[in-house]
């Protein structure tokens, strides 16, 4: 649990960067969050009073030390948690207050999670894996593989349907998760250390393909990440420390992924051969 | 998401871990096939019993001397140290009591028979010649000896179909002479083969003589042990049970406050207090069998928990991407009832293949039972739901931030 048992008072905000205000539909929008978990007789504040909001389209990075807050954000963005305090809107409802089958709920049908250890299902094939939320939204059979299908191939692993995780590559089974977190179009893509498992240059890829999708298809995407380059890919940063926001700024110049693989060797090994 | 998808979400869980699945399915399968293998051979008991008793004669009673109860102490009937039954009680049964058609008193005597260079240890019956009537068992060569060999103490004997085997291999034994107690019988006649009884004695291993020869010639006493008495109908069973009683009360000189010094018995109680012994046997068998299909339960839930446990994450993912508890639980719950139920078929069939071979294999009659073949479906289903309740509201209750992060 990052949690920081800092008493100082917190440091005064920096002046905001906040570059050019999303003028699209907000998607997240954070008020006055606050998070304590209660450890026996201590109080530990996890979030003291986070603001912020998120558009439509947008490609944030949440960055920070362990310990400041950025995986309780995140937990309360993805409704795994509520906050103790404040209000958050996401997609135009408010779910602070919402109960556990509500928030399953809300998970199924607006956010999709790839995490840094991929979790899909073992002993079970990409196909399966990518068709499991429609399952628990209770899309049709024919739907869901034809979805499914097309998700898979939206990521680059068509003709990996069948095979289980045991059998791809680490960028492979992410981008399974990742033809997972997109399948039933949900508002948000929160991605929790999303490279933190793989080299650089299936990190780069894997990047790539947010970008893709943040782009061609406008998804809003959230990235939970420690590492600064990998932050650079997004459009806008926001680092918590102490359980606040420290600085939200956009990024002037994106890094580019697709440009990136361009010049990058390409390292022959055992899934690159086998890709496509 | 709808229950059929659960199913198939359990069903999916399930074949991923084939063997595992097998293996507890294995506890079940087992329990259910003991259990319908054991009603099976407990029913088929109950019925030859049944069978045989009704080829016996429904109208049949026993007229034994003793009492099942004297004065609060029990004793034996028929046995060697009563002497309350005698020939001329037996003879006023037949002449006043008018709903018995036929009496014969039986006198067992022990002895070794002898013909020519072969001997054959056995039971020599001493009866009336109206035995063969009463019991429903015809002679198969020969004659039965008449009233008057029974008047005059003839020396003639009638032998069973075993001894006819041993002693008389190959040759027709009506005619001959085999001695009983050294003294000569002549052989009447053969009766024909009964088999076994129902406790696996062998019922040819017998000889009858009549009665008078055998309490004068081989016993030297008067004594009747056991009589058969046959009612004129099924219907008249119980009447000439309570006369007989009644004329055997005044005969003996019974006051009402004494106790019978006999005892009458009927088929139909006889018949009764067979069913009851094959019913407890049938219920014993079937709760031992049940406690297998108890610890096939116990099984279910041990590798459910150990499945919980091993699969926090997979359930923290699936809660993250959206099933709500109450799909986990159904989940875990199916895959309890579906290890269960699949179980319990796989073991009604070979429950029923156990209870069709038994007869073949074992020569054991068996009834495959409906209701034990339902009773271990709702049996097995139950079984399912208990043990896969508590595992399954385990993997419900999980928080899904925590299941994620467990290694």
């Amino acid at each position: 649990m990052s949690t920081s048992l800092i008493l100082e008072p917190p440091q005064a905000p920096q002046a905001m960067l906040t570059a050019e205000l999303p003028e699209a539909r907000p998607v997240i929008q954070l008020d006055h969050i606050h998070k304590t978990y209660t450890m026996g007789d201590v109080e530990v504040h996890a979030l003291r009073g986070v603001t912020c909001t998120i558009g439509e389209g947008e490609f944030v990075a949440i960055m920070g030390a362990s310990g400041s807050g950025k995986s309780t954000t995140m937990n309360i963005i993805g409704c795994l948690d509520r906050p103790t305090k404040g209000t958050y809107i996401l997609d135009g409802e408010d779910v602070s207050e919402m109960s556990k089958d509500e928030r399953a709920d809300i998970r199924c049908q607006k956010i999709g999670f790839v995490f840094q250890g991929f979790n899909l299902l073992s002993r079970t094939s990409a196909l399966e894996n990518v068709e499991l939320p429609m399952l628990y939204l209770g899309v049709d059979a024919a739907q869901r593989h034809q979805r499914a299908m097309e998700a898979l191939a939206a990521v680059g692993l068509a003709g990996r349907e069948q095979n289980h995780p045991n059998q791809l590559s680490g960028g492979q089974q992410q981008r399974v998760a990742v033809a997972r977190s997109l399948v039933n179009h949900p508002a948000l893509i929160l991605a929790d250390e999303p490279t933190g498992n793989l080299d650089s240059r299936t990190s780069v890829e894997v990047m790539e393909i947010f970008q893709r999708l943040n782009r061609e298809m406008g998804i809003t995407l959230v990235l939970v990440t420690h590492e600064p380059d990998i932050a650079e890919y997004a459009k806008r940063v926001i680092v918590f420390k102490d359980g606040k926001i420290k600085s939200d700024r956009s990024i002037e110049k994106q890094r580019n992924a697709a440009e990136e693989l361009k010049n990058m060797p390409i390292i022959e090994d055992d899934d690159e051969e086998e890709d496509e | 998401m709808t229950l059929l998808m659960i199913i198939r979400v359990a069903f999916r869980a399930l074949v991923r871990n084939k063997m595992r699945a097998a293996l507890t399915m294995l506890g079940i399968i087992i329990g259910v096939s003991a259990v319908i293998a054991m009603v099976s051979i407990g029913q088929g008991a109950s019925a030859s019993v049944q069978a045989q008793i009704e080829s016996i004669g429904t109208n049949l009673l026993f007229v034994s001397a003793g009492a099942q109860n004297v004065g609060g102490v029990r004793s034996g009937t028929g046995d060697s140290g009563t002497n309350t039954l005698t020939v001329e009680d037996l003879d006023a049964i037949k002449r006043e009591v008018p709903s018995v058609s036929m009496v014969t008193p039986t006198v067992n005597a022990r002895s070794q028979l002898v013909a020519s260079n072969m001997n054959w240890n056995t039971s020599v019956q001493g009866v009336s010649e109206q035995y063969p009537d009463i019991r429903k068992w015809t002679v198969q060569s020969g004659t039965f000896f008449t009233d008057v060999d029974v008047r005059t103490a003839a020396r003639v004997i009638v032998i069973g179909q075993t001894l006819a085997d041993n002693l008389y291999p190959g040759t027709d034994p009506v005619g001959q002479t085999i001695r009983v107690m050294n003294l000569p019988f002549r052989i009447a006649g053969v009766m024909a083969r009964k088999g076994q009884d129902q406790q696996g004695r062998d019922q040819d291993d017998i000889a009858f003589a009549p009665y008078t020869t055998v309490q004068k010639k081989v016993l030297g006493s008067p004594r009747v042990q056991v009589a058969y008495v046959s009612a004129v109908s099924q219907d008249a069973t119980y009447t000439a049970q309570s006369q007989i009683t009644d004329l055997l009360r005044q005969r003996h000189k019974l006051t009402a406050s004494e106790g019978n010094d006999f005892t009458v018995r009927n088929m139909t109680d006889i018949a009764d207090a067979a069913n009851e012994t094959s019913n407890t046997m049938t219920i014993l068998l079937a709760c031992i069998a049940g406690v297998s299909l108890l610890v096939g339960g116990i099984g279910i839930m041990n590798i459910m928990l150990v499945s919980v446990t091993e699969r926090t994450r997979e359930i923290g993912i699936r809660m993250a991407i959206g099933a709500r508890s109450s799909a986990v639980r159904s989940q875990f719950l199916i895959e309890s009832i579906v290890l269960s139920l699949t179980g319990g078929t796989i073991g009604i069939i070979l429950g029923v293949v156990f209870s069709l071979a038994i007869p073949k294999l074992l020569g054991w009659p068996t009834l495959v039972s409906t209701i034990a073949i339902i009773g271990s479906v709702l049996f097995s289903a139950a079984v399912g739901i208990f043990f896969g309740y508590y595992p399954a509201r385990k993997a419900a209750a999980l928080d899904p931030i925590d299941a994620l992060r467990y290694e």
